[in-house]
């Protein structure tokens, strides 16, 4: 396999402060299955976005074939040289039939009769990729089960009419597929790989990784670490390749405050997907981290929490999103109306929210969590991102909740500003406050008294402060069924 | 498992069918030729309007100018067509075009839908009172003739609805540019990525809807014979209860062409049962808003159905 | 100059009141320099109803895209016809017709919210079911004839003070009533915080559900009160009394700087677009232009401000 599919050399991409690609190289060859793994934000998912033309690169050179594409990589060009993906948030339109998605990708299929060659089209690759799949190429694409749009994504993904196929990008393709389906795709990807397609297989379960791929390459922090075939690897070392350092353990473990089980509990909750077993529990002065790989219901627990659906919660609570843009930020506001929002009931004199102490709120957060800007009233949009994330911190300890939820509130922040933010959570802690807080870097675990590694909505394991360490995270995150 | 999405898309049907069945046993005699004519005819314009407001609700907008629009048509094609042919033709053409850039203008500068074309209505009924202050002129012989036209057996009003659901079933619901106009409804996004131009589609649309409107207002003027500005005001609120009714869904690009036809001849064959059950015409609106929410409300329950299975 | 035009960059609604002075300039410079004052005098008395309805449908937009409230007109005219058949021009029977009248928009306003919130559909929808019924209520209870207001409300309406009709007096003090509750309650607050991120808002702890219903009561009982005194002024309520505030109540929160995607809600920009659109109509009307010309007009300048006023945050 020498040929090359497609190449990309020093590819780095930045959003703001984060590095998200710190000059990665990668080569996929004709015919080759490329397994890639990494753990949360190692830039597996931003790769696959520049490779696809949704996301142009800050620097770097991409090569299709050996030879470079004359116009300016974008989605149109990618899907001409070849290039499909199967990302994870579905690109279907659910109010269509599968065989009528088809067409969606396809340019070709049109004119008469072009209904009946979708349809052929669509059942001949969903009868080779999935046999006995039941899936109707007139179905409606929002009646069918999540798994069984999976199928119809990536069976579209490998069909072709008038363009090649060159490569073909899985980004958790088995995320919602059964035993049985996962493994007709599985064997169908040798067989395509026989053929001489490429294929990029992303996949946080090792053991599909290792048997599929022909090379593996680990991610981490926005770099390739390791590529070598997947012969050489085998589930030990291919975590402990994707794992960090414990760095700075020894410092917080002087720093990590003394777990309180006598402390009142203050939340009881079990998350919707747990069934019967195990549940969550926050004793009062508390720090609980909810770990695990994204989205496997942690964010999912901590709304449902928020909204007290299924959870017993005491005392006032307040949220601190991730997702600035989409849950936090008021972008027409002022950095102080973004701080006193949360807190404007006990800001209100007879009626009215009193300026004064409005304004006496945002000053002392500005001091107290050091929000950098000459004035409190230019707009939340003239901040940083580290600082709007301050802000949003601000707003919440400010406020009378005594249960604080963090939803991986953390994601783009500096790392001068993340110091300065444990320290604020650990001193509110030890006053009595409550926390929950999901993150997906390991290292910010260290912080917590007691961890709840989730898996598929689940809790998988509870690890006390004492007895956290990355591998037995990662371990949990990992676990596969029956293991 | 019994289906809620048959159930839904069966509901335009069934209430057609409920409406029928009790204007027949309300007044028997409606049950013939002549009786169906007179009940139906004012049905074909209320379908292509609300064919035209279908096109819009497709890509995810809403078209508050329909009705005015309808009304100027009537007015330039009893006045300048029958003037000069050839320079009413090119006005009617215009219109047509003026929806298209409407669409692009919406879609370039990402406008809200409602508050444009509710700008829009004052325009076409602006453009509509200058041509004609008072009603008045006169409708071509063509369309008059055509409107009254005796079919053997089936009524013409049945025959032109079906054939306008039809046609436009096969247009939207088969070919596979009806599909990628559906998908733009459906999930914008993953079109974009694959590589087609929402504006394109856009304009596409909004000029259907412009030809569909032209239709509905000649047909319309075909009945009335002369012309008046106002004449259609109120097809805005038809053609957008009509896709309702049709089992449209505002959102989504989830729309029903059988359906919205099916749901204007609910419309305008309710209007004739209010009138036999003696029901006093102050409450004619009325009864119509009340159908429109009964239906929401059906819809709503089998929708939690379907969510709960 | 750059000053002046930084200002205007942050105060987006002193356009509308640079525009309704360059009308009334052009309006009376045509006229031959008489008559300004009426003219402005009339503008005020008319624009006071616009103001009124603007309001509410100005609290309705600011929570966010989609939402608007069509139902204005037929809650109007349901107010105005309650009123004068209650009142029956009997000073005596005055306070509780208008109590009668505000009762049956706050019945409206409920019915709306429920309907957007039970049957799950956009506002728009629901605010227009509801309307069909709402005017077939009014026609069916106004039959026949038009009873005159009783002579203190049509006083209360007409009278001057100094010019300036009370009417406007009074509603420059609701303006400022709802611009005061807009910026410095919570309730204010939490339309604008819905208006520009609806999750973020329930995130931080805000009453979506109860603000939201709120604003739909706010907004049809100012209809309704706009009813009653329309149809003080105007010697009784007619059936088609709402028909010209549909597009009007948008018009002036669009042209007086409300963003229509939600979050920025800006009281006298609405002043600002009513009394425009006034003196625009005057201005026409002393040009000699036909009632098609002003339709026109009409309809382009608000195509025109929310061409160059929107698509500015609707990313979302």
């Amino acid at each position: 396999m020498s040929a090359e599919a497609i190449r990309l050399d020093g590819v780095e991409k930045s959003f703001g402060a984060v590095r998200a690609l710190a000059g990665v190289d990668l080569v996929v060859g004709v015919g080759e299955c490329l397994g890639l793994v990494g753990h949360n934000g190692a830039g597996k998912s931003t790769l696959m976005h520049v490779l696809a033309g949704a996301l142009a690169p800050d620097t770097g050179r991409l090569t299709v074939g050996g030879i470079e594409p004359k116009t300016a990589w974008s989605s149109a060009s990618s899907q001409a040289a070849g290039i499909r993906c199967v990302f994870q948030e579905l690109s279907l339109c659910p109010n269509l039939s599968v065989a009528e998605n088809a067409r969606i990708v396809h340019g070709a299929l049109s004119g008469f009769g072009w209904k009946a060659r979708a349809r052929t089209l669509i059942r001949t690759k969903l009868d080779e990729i999935f046999p006995g799949h039941g899936i109707n190429p007139d179905d409606e694409v929002g009646d069918l089960p999540i798994g069984k749009r999976q199928m119809a994504e990536i069976a579209r993904a490998f069909t072709v009419t008038s363009a090649p196929l060159r490569l073909v990008i899985l980004d958790e393709p088995t995320s919602s597929l059964d035993a049985v389906t996962a493994e007709q795709l599985l064997a169908y990807i040798a067989k395509e790989t026989a053929r001489g397609t490429a294929i990029i297989l992303i996949s946080h379960l090792l053991g599909e990784i290792l048997s599929a791929s022909d090379r593996i390459v680990v991610m981490k922090d926005g770099k390739a670490v390791a590529a070598r075939p997947a012969k050489t690897f085998d589930r030990a070392s291919l975590m402990a390749a994707m794992g960090s350092d414990l760095n700075d353990v020894a410092v917080s473990e002087q720093l990590r405050p003394a777990p309180k089980p006598d402390a009142p509990v203050v939340v009881r909750a079990r998350p919707s997907g747990q069934g019967a077993g195990s549940e969550l529990i926050v004793h009062k002065g508390e720090i609980t981290g909810l770990a695990g790989l994204a989205g496997h219901g942690q964010t999912k627990t901590l709304l449902q929490i928020f909204a007290r659906q299924g959870a017993e919660v005491d005392g006032p609570m307040a949220f601190i999103a991730g997702d600035r843009q989409s849950d936090g930020i008021f972008d027409l506001w002022s950095i102080a109306q973004n701080v006193t929002v949360r807190s404007l009931r006990s800001l209100t004199r007879r009626g009215f929210v009193d300026p004064t102490a409005e304004a006496q709120l945002a000053r002392t957060w500005r001091d107290r969590i050091a929000i950098r800007t000459p004035s409190m009233d230019n707009n939340i949009l003239t901040l940083s991102g580290g600082n709007q994330q301050k802000t949003l911190f601000a707003r919440a300890l400010g406020s009378d909740a005594t249960v604080i939820l963090m939803d991986d509130p953390m994601r783009g922040v500096d790392v001068g500003t993340k110091l300065e933010v444990y320290a604020m959570i650990r001193a509110e802690a030890a006053a009595g406050r409550s926390f929950l807080w999901y993150t997906t870097e390991v290292d910010e675990l260290t912080h917590c008294d007691r961890v709840y590694v989730f898996r598929n909505g689940r809790i998988t394991e509870a690890i006390d402060a004492a007895d956290l360490s990355e591998q037995r995270v990662l371990q949990a995150s990992f676990a596969e069924s029956g293991t | 498992m019994t289906n809620p999405r048959l159930l839904r898309a069966a509901l335009p049907f069934l209430t057609l069918a409920i409406v029928l069945a009790a204007t027949f046993y309300v007044q028997p005699r409606t049950m013939s030729y002549f009786g169906l004519n007179l009940m139906l005819q004012y049905a074909v314009p209320i379908a292509l309007a609300t064919t035209a407001q279908m096109f819009i609700i497709t890509v995810n907008d809403l078209d508050l100018s329909i009705g005015p629009f309808v009304g100027l048509i009537g007015v330039i094609a009893a006045t300048a067509l029958n003037a000069s042919p050839v320079l009413g033709a090119a006005a009617l053409v215009a219109c047509v075009l003026a929806y298209g850039l409407v669409g692009a203008l919406v879609h370039a500068r990402n406008l809200p839908s409602i508050v444009v074309t509710l700008g829009l209505s004052f325009v076409w009924l602006g453009i509509a009172v200058m041509i004609l202050p008072s009603p008045g002129g006169k409708a071509p012989a063509a369309l008059k003739a055509l409107m009254t036209v005796q079919t053997p057996y089936v009524p013409f009003p049945i025959l032109a609805a079906v054939a306008i659901g039809v046609i436009v079933h096969l247009a939207l619901m088969t070919t596979s540019f009806g599909v990628i106009a559906r998908g733009a409804g459906g999930n914008p996004k993953a079109l974009a990525r694959a590589g087609w131009s929402m504006l394109r589609t856009k304009v596409v649309m909004y000029m259907l809807a412009g030809v569909f409107g032209l239709l509905s207002g000649l047909a319309l003027l075909g009945l009335t014979t002369s012309a008046d500005a106002h004449v259609a005001d109120r097809y805005t609120l038809y053609s957008i209860a009509g896709v309702i009714l049709g089992g449209g869904e505002f959102m989504g690009g989830r729309v029903n062409p059988m359906g919205a036809v099916v749901g204007a001849l609910t419309l305008a064959l309710a209007g004739a049962f209010l009138i036999f059950l003696r029901i006093s015409p102050d409450w004619q609106i009325g009864a119509q808003g009340a159908i429109l929410i009964v239906v929401l409300a059906m819809r709503a329950l089998v929708t939690y159905g379907e969510k709960r299975s | 100059m750059t000053g002046l035009r930084t200002h205007l960059a942050e105060k987006p609604w002193l356009w509308s009141f640079l525009a309704a002075a360059l009308v009334w300039g052009l309006a009376v410079a045509f006229a031959g320099g008489h008559g300004g004052g009426e003219i402005l005098t009339s503008a005020l008395a008319f624009g006071t109803f616009t103001v009124i309805v603007g309001l509410g449908q100005m609290m309705v937009i600011t929570t966010g895209p989609g939402n608007v409230d069509l139902s204005i007109p037929a809650t109007m005219t349901l107010s105005g016809v309650i009123a004068m058949k209650v009142m029956d021009t009997d000073s005596a029977h005055m306070l509780i017709g208008i109590l009668a009248a505000m009762g049956a928009s706050l019945v409206v306003g409920i019915v709306n919210y429920t309907l957007i919130r039970l049957l799950r559909i956009p506002p728009i929808i629901a605010t227009l079911s509801s309307s069909f019924l709402v005017l077939s209520t009014a026609i069916s209870y106004g039959r026949g004839l038009r009873i005159k207001p009783p002579p203190p409300l049509a006083e209360f309406a007409t009278v001057r003070m100094f010019g300036i009709p009370l009417a406007a007096i009074a509603i420059c003090l609701l303006s400022l009533a709802v611009a005061v509750i807009l910026k410095g309650t919570v309730y204010g607050r939490t339309v604008a915080a819905i208006g520009q991120n609806e999750r973020a808002a329930w995130l931080a702890g805000l009453n979506v559900r109860g603000t939201r219903f709120a604003t739909y009561v706010l907004s049809a009982l100012l209809a309704g009160l706009c009813g009653i005194l329309q149809s003080g002024f105007s010697g009784g309520a007619a059936l088609n009394m709402g028909d010209d505030f549909l597009l009007a109540s948008i018009a002036v929160v669009v042209i007086g700087g409300t963003s229509v995607a939600g979050g920025r809600g800006n009281v006298p920009g609405i002043w600002g677009a009513a009394l425009f659109m006034y003196l625009l109509v005057t201005m026409l009307n002393i040009f000699g232009a036909s009632p098609g010309v002003r339709l026109v007009m009409t309809g382009v300048i608000i195509i025109a401000v929310i061409t160059i006023a929107g698509g500015e945050r609707q990313t979302r």
